[in-house]
């Protein structure tokens, strides 16, 4: 029998305008594939965010809400609070959730909101021109860290350990997508994300360690072996908090 | 003194700097990013302080407290980040604390666009944040205008202990242009801050507030910020009047009054004297300058990049003695000319075919 | 049925499913695709259809049809 590895049915026809080689394109793809295989093409509802991935409203082949900057996570409280039987799922950058947009992602896990959060952590701000980002690494160069991050602007955030204290959380994982397997790993943790979820066993998140060619100034294939050499030894991939006995 | 080609954006940061910020705050948003990350460049190299605030909401907080340290301060934003400031402003208004707003618009409402827009006039000189106060509202139309006006914005902010905000669009905060670097010389002799929180050493303690539980205490309050209003609308008005004998007047500030001035050029060919109004001062507005045109003038015919908000403020000054027209576009799209002066004849011939 | 559908006007040329084949059986050539991004060329014999070129690519632009899995 064959199988078609194709576009998912969660994806529209709308191309993607993201960066060459920019990770975004496969962390909307595995996010489709996750919905279209559980089965929850017609009862999710996503919330996109403000960042590169502005634009999530186009891609995604289901019903969409935009929210507004960090805003995310509040905004998919109010639909599952309205909507309790609906998957509802965030899908992020490093500044919405992790700058502007902390006090809500604390929040939405710290009450157990039974909501997939997808944070795409590339540690710089793409859509406004590569200013620093809460993720930012040590001595990484951006347009407000012109000679490289130093103590001033404070040390990066480690969001899935962070949230990970919280009892509220559930699924807390960090994957990154630098090679083939990463890739597959990620997928699976996405799944499981969304199962917690459909489980109704609280608050899921899934941080992804991503790349933005443009703004570090790497070719794409550059780009992902940073991702892997450099990325990973500050943000470790591992699954963080993890209930018993999902998958 | 030196001439450069500099872009809007970057030339008010420069004019903040010679002007002695200190500290600035604030967070990414198009169309004016250029501001920050040129302080980030450069304001340290001048003894100041950058930082990047977690967001709209942290910075315009970070500045209330750096203005009640006694310490110029500044922040920059575009609409949607205006908005989620307007609590702080509030606040600074009420505790009378001296900052400088950068607002460079862009078209709304919501997330919107990020091309330019003038869509934010209401937000800045009608309120905005809750409660009784008024922003000294500066619009310049040329990168030279935000140069110099951002350094008269630092002093206006001082002498009245009032905040200030340079109301500009993505078109002048992008464009480059030629500028001449004026050194900067205040407008006003500057005072000690002895207000400010900066220890008590020697005195009393000072307290930066904005609370009030005692109802007389804080009517007198209101009374005395608006006593301030009232001397700061008789000293600080600002206008610029092309062609003061014309038969037709526009009303535009920023980028829209720049496109009036070249309908005027093609209105001149065609034998009909037309004039602007260019408020420089958005808050405190020429009433009283436009009152004295509507003896003279056939009507006056408001531009904006908006769906009509100084118009109301025309208007209030015309008092229906002549006809006020609006022309205006949204969404980030900038106005042609060509379609303002077709729009201009079709009203003032249509008007000599029925006379 | 052909392993792989090729859409060379989604592909930007990013280079990712190029690095990580594990036959090496996609090159770029000299052509251009509408946008101007170099467009891909892919050896049907040599290929697997193992599926590691859709999943890294970023922008759909590959289909891969695999056969008696």
């Amino acid at each position: 029998m064959a199988e078609i590895l194709t576009r998912p049915e969660s994806l529209t026809q709308i191309p993607f305008h993201y960066c060459p080689g920019c990770t975004h394109g496969i962390a909307h793809r595995l996010v489709a594939e996750v919905i279209d295989e559980l089965g929850m093409v017609e009862k999710t509802i996503g919330v996109a965010s403000v960042g590169c991935s502005v634009l999530a409203y186009d891609y995604f082949n289901l019903d969409m809400q935009q929210a507004a900057h960090g805003r995310a996570p509040a905004v998919a409280t109010g639909i599952k609070r309205a909507l309790p039987d609906k998957i509802v799922f965030t899908y992020q950058g490093d500044g919405d959730l992790a700058s502007i947009g902390m006090g809500e992602i604390v929040h939405a896990a710290g009450r157990g909101e039974n909501i997939t959060v997808i944070f795409i952590n590339n540690s710089i701000y793409g859509m406004t021109g590569g200013q620093m980002a809460p993720t930012t690494l040590m001595g990484q160069k951006t347009t407000t860290t012109p000679e490289g991050r130093s103590p001033q602007n404070g040390l990066p955030l480690k969001v899935s350990e962070m949230l990970a204290t919280l009892d509220g959380a559930t699924y807390i994982a960090r994957v990154a997508l630098f090679d083939p397997g990463q890739v597959t790993k990620a997928k699976k943790a996405i799944k499981t994300a969304f199962i917690v979820q459909e489980k109704g066993l609280g608050f899921s998140l899934v941080e992804i360690l991503s790349t933005c060619p443009t703004n570090w100034g790497l070719s794409p294939v550059k780009a992902l072996k940073y991702v892997k050499e450099t990325m990973t030894q500050y943000y470790p991939l591992g699954e963080f908090k993890k209930p018993e006995g999902v998958l | 003194m030196e001439t450069v080609l500099m872009k809007g954006n970057e030339a008010l940061a420069e004019a903040a700097i010679r002007a002695g910020l200190k500290v600035y705050f604030g967070y990414p948003i198009t169309p004016q990013n250029e501001v920050g990350e040129y302080l980030a460049k450069n304001l340290p190299k001048a003894g100041g302080t950058f930082l990047q605030a977690e967001s709209e909401v942290a910075a315009i907080n970070m500045v209330y407290g750096a203005a009640g340290a006694g310490v110029r301060t500044m922040t920059s934003s575009s609409g949607p980040g205006i908005s989620l400031m307007q609590e702080g402003i509030s606040y600074i208004a009420g505790a009378e604390l001296p900052v400088v707003l950068v607002n460079m618009m862009r078209g709304g409402p919501g997330l919107g666009g990020i091309q330019p827009s003038q869509s934010d006039y209401f937000q800045a000189t009608k309120g905005g944040g809750h409660g009784d106060y008024r922003l000294i509202v500066l619009a310049p139309s040329s990168v030279q205008e935000l140069y110099d006006y951002t350094m008269l914005a630092f002093d206006l902010a001082d002498h009245y202990r009032n905040p200030v905000m340079v109301l500009g669009d993505g078109l002048l905060g992008q464009m480059m242009e030629s500028l001449t670097l004026k050194p900067y010389t205040p407008a006003f002799p500057l005072e000690e801050k002895t207000w400010a929180t900066r220890g008590r050493k020697n005195r009393s303690p000072n307290i930066i507030n904005s609370l009030y539980l005692d109802p007389e205490k804080l009517f007198s309050h209101n009374t005395k910020l608006f006593k301030k209003y009232q001397e700061i609308a008789e000293k600080e008005l600002r206008v610029e009047v092309i062609n003061e004998k014309a038969e037709f007047f526009f009303v535009a500030y920023g980028s829209s009054a720049r496109i009036s001035l070249k309908v005027i050029e093609l209105l001149k060919e065609k034998g009909i004297k037309a004039g602007l109004i260019r408020p420089i001062t958005l808050w405190p507005f020429p009433y009283t300058v436009i009152a004295e045109k509507v003896n003279q003038s056939k009507g006056f015919m408001v531009v904006e990049m908006s769906m009509g908000q100084m118009v109301e403020d025309v208007e209030r000054a015309v008092k229906s003695q002549k006809p006020v027209y609006f022309y205006g576009t949204a969404g980030g799209i900038v106005p042609s000319p060509q379609k303002i002066y077709e729009r201009t004849l079709e009203i003032l011939e249509g008007g000599r075919n029925n006379g | 049925m052909p392993k792989i559908i090729y859409d060379q006007n989604l592909c930007k040329a990013c280079g990712l499913c190029v690095e990580f084949c594990p036959v090496k059986a996609i090159v770029f050539t000299d052509n251009l695709n509408e946008k101007g991004y170099r467009v891909l060329s892919f050896n049907q014999e040599v290929c697997t259809a193992c599926g590691t070129c859709y999943r890294m690519c970023p922008d759909l632009a590959i289909t891969v049809h695999r056969e008696g899995r």
